[in-house]
């Protein structure tokens, strides 16, 4: 019973004594349009070792993340952003993939915002 | 003869004319959505410039075009219409501002029972609105429009309203209210109806085994309950109500920003019921007489730049009941034979308060903190029986939120503290105890991302009468295909059984108390512990353009060890420790629908199969219906200028039920084996004025089912056979109501 109450507490401890260095907070742009794009783009990038939070918002089209920079660089997530289609500075999506991203999350075309999403819930 | 000439006439003088006249009107809404004439609208043939325009009344009349069928009609201002003519007089034609589109919006209102295809558990989340449909009183009432729990009356005196889930009662549901326990110990019975509807701002409603944040009392689910906040509800809410039954409702609230971050609430609710009912005329009355006074001042803070969030809550409470014979007066009858009355007089004060902090870094990571006080004081007596309970609560919980490597692996941990004690009378038997326990608990969340995710939960308490424990608790879903889920759970719960205050309605009754309890921490009994199982399906899926939702659930608690609450000897209620089997297997099927533009159907079917073995052998579980359906029709008509009307209407058959046996009883007294199934109807229909003044109407029980002969001996309540208990059906008449809301 204590030892598990030792160890809840030492859990504690050692989770905010993490949080002080390797938590680097980086932002950049990556171009999407919609719900669908974000998900991609969300699901892409936290599955790469070193990023802890990814989130993109289809407003200011911002790509903001927590990562631990000895794991990972923003160079590393660009391109893994762009190996799903997702063009951002320095970084282009192949056009093979780009291709095949649904009507409405081909950016490029700046008539692809107005897109009807289809039914998402 | 005549009528065919009159047609012949009318062919004839349509060939006579090769070009007829169309006619029709044309008309805007004003702010107040009634119809007026558009004078001056240039009404066309398409591609021509053949027309005319509309007169000081909006009406016009042009040569009809058989080439073209095609009008259009046209007005600075507003948007062209374009009408196929197929008739001669085309009616009242309606023409719309014209409003610049900068960006189209499609909104659809979320509805207000929400199924979650995503959240890891079971959950059903309720919110205000749905709570208005039931438009009286506080939380117990809340649920009747609502298909996930069910609402029983515990018995024929006392008219508590009691919840259950799964087939199994209250005390095997944990209560929150905002993540904190509350409803529990002495409140059990009453608790419910200490709540304010109008105070509560949503419900989520979890079925099957909890989680391990809350304690590890919980066992068939866990229903949290969010109040309105200071910062973001109105600023000024006044509802007045009243029903045929003399009960009248007063609730109001008032919130003030002090600042941007710091808001207070200070929230009201009254209420007296004052009807001398006895409508099936057995002496007793069919609703207790009540008084009931309710204050909470709510302070909340939050400011999202440095990352902090807090509340703190005072309430205070005073309910009086009085009930049972009408001829009763508490002066001189009470605690005599003269007549059998009862009163139950509670005091209840809860102090609360609430931190929590989100690193302005780190949106992944946050703590929290809750501490709860609450001091519950109950006086009563019915008819001979006194019983007074004392409950002092207190609770705390610290919780850590954070990841492990990515937010694909989530976790929370922290630890506990409660404090329970209890002071008891029952006929001057004291009987005193108290609980104390503290815990640590961790839970983890996985999410693949691509249609996995469980949570799983342990937490390890160590506490003075149930002793050094763990509690697992397990909750996975998959996403099978599109708008799909499974999912299933697992846990188990223990608890230490009150007794007295969760079965009070005995004291309603002849019965002996029989407590067969050994060396037990609980009334010499021993504490409960169970096991709940559950897995569940659900669809949703677009038919014709409109959401339809499809889920099946089956859940079965199985028990380790139960305190069996026996009512099979009609003399006795006897308490003992569970020897053999008990269990609770439940199915759900919920099918929602709207079938046309804004109405909307919900249909539910539920089975129940709740078996115990008691002394007297393996038997189902007393008036528990085996089949409960349930049908919600919701229709509201489109908001103009601010106006609506709202209708709904709910019905719910109830199975029959096992009633306990009263074979002992001389034959005037006794009852047959099993109720008869029924239905109870309500409607509601509400009237939105403007956006701060609403009225409503309704009706429950329409269908006006009341159970004959309710109580046992009704006519000699100081006598053996006096029995309040067995009740399966309303007691009450068909109630209608009448109130309205204003709010700022």
């Amino acid at each position: 019973m204590k030892t598990t109450m030792i160890t809840a507490i030492a859990f504690l401890i050692m989770a905010v004594g993490h949080a002080q260095d390797k938590n680097k907070s980086v932002s950049f742009e990556v171009k999407g349009n919609c719900g669908m794009c974000k998900s991609r783009i969300e699901k892409a990038s936290i599955k790469l070792k070193g990023v802890k939070f990814a989130t993109w918002s289809p407003e200011t089209k911002q790509f903001e993340a927590v990562i631990d920079e000895r794991k990972i660089t923003i160079p590393d997530i660009k391109k893994r952003i762009a190996e799903v289609g997702h063009d951002s500075d320095g970084f282009t999506a192949p056009d093979s993939v780009y291709n095949k991203l649904p009507e409405c999350c081909k950016y490029r075309d700046p008539a692809s915002v107005h897109m009807d999403h289809g039914n998402k819930n | 003869m005549r009528f065919v000439f009159f047609l012949l006439l009318i062919v004839t003088v349509d060939c006579g004319y090769s070009q007829f006249q169309v006619k029709g009107k044309v008309l805007e809404f004003n702010e107040k959505g009634k119809t007026i004439p558009v004078p001056n609208a240039n009404v066309y043939w398409l591609s021509t410039s053949i027309g005319t325009s509309t007169d000081i009344d909006g009406n016009f009349s042009t040569p009809y075009q058989k080439d073209i069928r095609q009008l259009v009609i046209s007005s600075v201002g507003y948007r062209s219409d374009t009408i196929p003519v197929n008739r001669p007089n085309l009616g009242n034609i309606v023409l719309y501002p014209n409003v610049v589109l900068d960006e189209v919006v499609v909104e659809k209102e979320v509805a207000p029972i929400q199924k979650s295809l995503f959240k890891v558990q079971n959950v059903v989340s309720v919110d205000s609105r749905e709570m208005l449909k039931a438009a009286c009183c506080n939380l117990s009432e809340s649920f009747e429009t609502n298909p996930a729990v069910d609402v029983n009356v515990s018995d024929a005196v006392l008219g508590a309203k009691q919840i259950q889930m799964l087939g199994l009662n209250s005390p095997y549901l944990m209560f929150t209210q905002e993540n904190m326990p509350s409803i529990r110990g002495a409140s059990q019975v009453f608790g419910l109806s200490f709540i304010p509807g109008s105070w509560i701002e949503s419900i989520q409603i979890t079925k099957g085994a909890g989680s391990v944040l809350n304690g590890f009392e919980s066992i068939s689910g866990h229903i949290n309950s969010e109040l309105v906040k200071p910062l973001t509800d109105q600023r000024f809410f006044l509802n007045l109500y009243a029903n045929n039954f003399e009960r009248y409702e007063f609730n109001s609230r008032f919130n003030k920003n002090i600042s941007d971050e710091l808001g207070v609430g200070l929230y009201v609710h009254a209420n007296l019921r004052n009807g001398y009912i006895d409508d099936n005329q057995d002496s007793f009355y069919d609703t207790p007489l009540a008084r009931q006074i309710n204050f909470m001042n709510r302070w909340q803070f939050m400011d999202p730049e440095s990352g902090w969030v807090s509340y703190a809550n005072i309430q205070y409470l005073s309910d009086t009941k009085e009930l049972g014979q009408t001829d009763f007066d508490i002066d001189t009858d009470k605690l005599t034979t003269n007549a059998w009355g009862s009163e139950i007089a509670t005091s209840r004060l809860d102090i609360s308060a609430k931190a929590g902090y989100v690193f302005p870094e780190l949106p992944y990571q946050s703590f929290g903190f809750q501490t709860a006080y609450s001091a519950h004081d109950q006086n009563s007596f019915y008819g001979l029986n006194e019983y007074d309970i004392n409950h002092k609560s207190f609770y705390s919980n610290f919780i850590f939120n954070s990841i492990i490597g990515s937010t694909q692996h989530k976790f929370k941990t922290g630890l506990s503290f409660t404090y329970d004690g209890y002071e008891e009378f029952v006929n001057n038997n004291p009987f005193n105890r108290y609980d104390n326990s503290v815990g640590a608990f961790f839970e983890y969340t996985y999410d693949s991302l691509e249609g996995l995710s469980f949570v799983a939960g342990l937490r390890a308490d160590s506490h003075n009468n149930l002793g050094d424990f763990l509690t697992p608790r397990f909750h996975l879903r998959y996403s099978l295909w599109d708008k799909a889920s499974f999912r299933a759970s697992f846990g188990r719960g223990k608890r230490g059984a009150n007794i007295f205050a969760e079965n009070q309605q005995l004291f309603a009754s002849s019965r002996q108390i029989n407590i067969n309890g050994s060396n037990g921490n609980y009334y010499g009994l021993q504490p409960e512990k169970a096991w709940n199982y559950g897995v569940s399906f659900i669809q949703k899926l677009y038919l014709w353009n409109r959401v339809m939702d499809f889920s099946i659930d089956f859940y079965r608690t199985q028990f380790e060890n139960q305190v069996v609450v026996d009512w099979e000897n009609p003399r006795e209620i006897a308490f003992y420790n569970l020897e053999g089997d008990s269990y609770s297997n439940s199915v759900q099927v919920d099918l929602n629908y709207e079938i046309l533009q804004d109405f909307h159907i919900r249909t539910t079917y539920k089975y129940f199969d709740v078996v115990t073995d008691y002394n007297s052998g393996r038997l189902e579980k007393p008036l528990q219906p085996t089949y409960r359906f349930f049908v919600n029709l919701n229709y509201e008509t489109q908001k103009i200028a601010e106006k609506q009307w709202r209708f709904d209407f709910t019905s719910n058959w109830l199975g029959r039920q096992r009633l306990p046996n009263t074979s002992a009883n001389p034959a005037e007294f006794q009852l047959q084996e099993w109720s008869s199934s029924y239905n109870l109807m309500n409607a509601q229909i509400t009237r939105v004025l403007s956006n701060n003044f609403e009225v409503y109407l309704g009706g429950e029980n329409i269908g006006n089912f009341t159970q004959s002969n309710p109580i046992l001996s009704s006519n000699d309540p100081f006598g053996t056979y006096f029995d309040s208990t067995i009740l399966y059906g309303p007691v009450l008449q068909s109630l209608y109501y009448v109130g309205f809301r204003y709010k700022i």
